[in-house]
């Protein structure tokens, strides 16, 4: 047993009430034997890359909380004419800049269930500016899960098919819910931010998915051809990088012509955030490119007499595939708030297209902003949504290498 | 080291050119020109548009010519210092935007210096608490300071300054020193006003910083030489000041690069937002009205300041560390 190692080393000694005995198998040591796995460690070690970084990000607890926040957005997005109260372009001539409703559950100490008080208007016999306040008299019920029958509700869903059914509305046509307020044409503030989460949480993925090809290609064209190729390709992304982005992207979406339909307007944009996007993308590529190149598991597949496109979709792409995608999270985020500046500053997106920045837009006279705060809350969104790929972005960078 | 300042000088020539004939071409893109632009506004006002006028205005101001020669005139003339004529103004560039030029430098450079000092003290307090309640409040509030668009931050900033202290904070300067030659005055009444926008835009750039001082810091504090150090006694505060922190201000000279673009870009909104007399409202009006030889010098203005700002931080990080100054190479 211990017998043969001084005690004063182990610090165990018979002398201690509380000594561990040491154990030492007497077994004959065989090298040949194979370590026995138990069945986690087994699945631990045979997990593929994809398992491991799945297991990695799970441990990230804000990147997957935020991960379900843009899931839930992006649900939001999609179903947004039921998700909003009112249809896009709805007004209610009468109740023209109404401060937000708060929500309440309670009237006169009784529960009602969620309900909103209407309003009391009057005009500022000086400023000829409309005054509202709650009326506690007027008690508005929400319904929710209801198909409206209220002006404003009817929708054509994705303009496909007509549809009245919404997650909440208001009781009848005369009790309206603005839980954010109104604009200057009385059109519901919650159900334009709800109807702008479409284009601003589209642009960004339809731009990063631009942004990705002419990165990856540019950039694998860099790092596999080297030389002449792989100069240029530098030079010219550090010249597009000695730009500041957004006067170029004001420059340029400025030059878009004024005759161009909405639509063309907004694939136009989301071409020029691609345009400035894709210089750190390549370079990424590049760069992984070049190092994995010279890694082991690729010098061995080349000597195993792999072609090339083997080595590179096999062996290289795989490699920094999940480091790309971590990136791109990151780069999302840059240009929703391109599209948010560019829009706010009226060179992006135009009426009747309706994001974020379209809404801020209106909010750009600082006026209209002491009178009317609420013209404000889109920014909510856009401050979330950008926190949120963060975070998640954050996350998978992380998780990008599940071996270190 | 002379070497690589002159491999360095020689490098910026093809950089620039490059860069004037991008924005050539951009200020060239909408179809049309400025004098198309004057037509149709004369003819919605009902105005009788005379085509000789408009030959003679077209020639006098070069827009006959082919593009590519338009393009040599304008760099010639960005060369002798003459940086065309606004056409919306009707008054040479340089002398519209001499003075926006100059604010422009001041509020770039007060914001670098902002993010710099901020940064510096913020950064390296969070580094030696990590995980201390300080740590993770400064982490929060440098996320929000990520997410929070500049110009959003000076919207609310106004709306709330108008609120609580029934002020505006726009401006760079007080009103009536704004077409005035430069004073004592005029220049403690910039400062006075520069806190605002300096915040404003430093904000996002401030709270990178953070981060990354932080981690490099951390990774620095763990390194052997740290434990070292203080297993043979060294006083706490030496033991920061004396390799650690030196060896992690790296990134404040190397990121001028990137943050030099993030500033601008932010001062271009936010410009516009607190109305101040820099590049902001100016080019986005120019801009659409393309006013191009304007929007072309202001566009050329701010990629200069972004070249010879990388120039100086590659500059400084060569006399700092000898690694880059031996191999000859750039800093990325």
């Amino acid at each position: 047993m211990s017998g043969d190692r001084p005690e004063d080393e182990t610090g165990s000694g018979p002398n201690k009430p509380d000594a561990v005995p040491h154990f030492v198998s007497d077994e004959p040591f065989n090298a040949d034997v194979e370590v026995v796995l138990t069945p986690e460690q087994e699945k631990y070690y045979m997990a593929s890359q994809w398992r491991l970084m799945w297991w990695k990000l799970k441990r990230h607890k804000i990147a997957v909380a935020a991960g379900i926040f843009l899931l839930l957005l992006y649900l939001i997005a999609a179903f947004a004419e039921v998700v909003a109260p009112y249809e896009l372009q709805h007004r209610d001539a009468r109740n023209v800049f109404a401060p937000p409703q708060a929500i309440h559950l309670f009237h006169e100490g009784k529960l009602v269930g969620p309900f909103v008080y209407g309003y009391n208007s009057k005009r500022d016999p000086e400023t000829l500016q409309k005054i509202y306040t709650p009326d506690p008299t007027k008690v508005h019920r929400i319904r929710f899960l209801c198909s409206g029958g209220y002006k404003g509700s009817e929708y054509e869903f994705w303009g496909l098919f007509k549809g009245d059914f919404h997650l909440f509305c208001p009781t009848d046509r005369r009790s309206p819910v603005f839980l954010l307020g109104t604009d200057r044409l009385g059109r519901d503030m919650f159900s334009r931010i709800v109807y702008g989460s479409r284009i601003s949480l589209s642009i960004g993925l339809i731009g990063i998915v631009l942004s990705f090809m002419l990165g990856i290609v540019i950039g694998g064209m860099a790092g596999f051809y080297g030389g002449l190729v792989d100069n240029l390709v530098q030079r010219l992304i550090e010249i597009l990088k000695s730009f500041p982005r957004l006067p170029l992207w004001m420059a340029l979406s400025a030059s878009l012509p004024a005759k161009w339909s909405p639509l063309l307007i907004y694939f136009g944009i989301t071409l020029i955030l691609a345009l400035l996007d894709w210089p750190s993308l390549a370079r990424a590529v590049r760069s992984k490119l070049l190092s994995l190149r010279e890694e082991d598991f690729a010098v061995a597949a080349n000597l195993m007499g792999a072609s090339t496109k083997r080595i590179i979709g096999r062996h290289l792409v795989p490699g920094f595939a999940s480091h790309l995608i971590a990136s791109a999270s990151l780069a999302i985020p840059e240009m929703i708030l391109g599209e948010t500046a560019l829009s706010f500053l009226g060179l992006g997106l135009r009426p009747p297209v309706t994001s974020w920045g379209v809404l801020l837009n209106e909010a750009q006279n600082i006026q209209v902003v002491v009178l009317y705060p609420w013209l404000m809350a889109p920014m909510i969104p856009v401050i979330l949504t950008i926190l949120a790929f963060n975070f998640l972005g954050d996350g998978l960078r992380d998780a990008a290498d599940p071996y270190k | 080291m002379f070497r690589y300042i002159v491999h360095r000088l020689l490098l910026m020539i093809p950089t620039l050119l490059a860069v004037s004939a991008i924005v050539f071409v951009i200020i060239q893109l909408p179809p049309g020109d400025y004098l198309e632009t004057l037509i149709a506004e004369m003819q919605s006002r009902g105005e009788a548009v005379d085509q000789n006028q408009i030959e003679a205005l077209r020639r006098a101001y070069g827009l006959d010519k082919s593009p590519v020669e338009q393009y040599f005139s304008w760099l010639f003339g960005l060369l002798q210092g003459d940086f065309g004529w606004s056409f919306e103004h009707n008054r040479p560039v340089s002398e519209l935007i001499g003075q926006r030029i100059l604010l422009t430098f001041v509020v770039t450079f007060s914001t670098i210096a902002f993010i710099w000092i901020v940064s510096f003290v913020i950064g390296t307090y969070v580094a030696t608490r990590q995980y201390s309640v300080s740590d993770h409040v400064a982490t929060l509030i440098g996320y929000l300071g990520l997410a929070t668009p500049n110009f959003l931050l000076a919207l609310v900033l106004m709306y709330l300054a108008n609120q609580w202290f029934d002020t505006s904070i726009g401006g760079i300067m007080d009103d009536e020193y704004r077409n005035q030659p430069w004073s004592l005055d005029k220049m403690l009444s910039v400062l006075e006003h520069l806190w605002i926008p300096v915040i404003v835009i430093g904000t996002s750039g401030t709270a990178g910083m953070i981060r990354r001082l932080r981690a490099n810091l951390l990774d620095e504090l763990h390194k052997q030489y740290v434990v070292t150090g203080r297993a043979k006694g060294l006083h706490p505060r030496k033991l920061l000041w004396k390799y650690p922190l030196r060896m992690a201000l790296n990134p404040f000279i190397a990121d001028i690069g990137s943050i030099l673009p993030e500033v601008i870009s932010g001062s271009a909104v936010v410009a516009v937002v607190l109305n101040l007399d820099i590049t902001g409202r100016m080019l986005l009006d120019a801009l659409r009205a393309q006013d191009m030889y304007l929007a072309g010098s202001f566009l050329m203005f701010l990629a200069l300041l972004v070249v010879i700002g990388t120039l100086l931080s590659d500059l400084a990080l060569a006399a700092l560390d000898p690694r880059i100054r031996l191999s000859g190479g750039t800093t990325r």
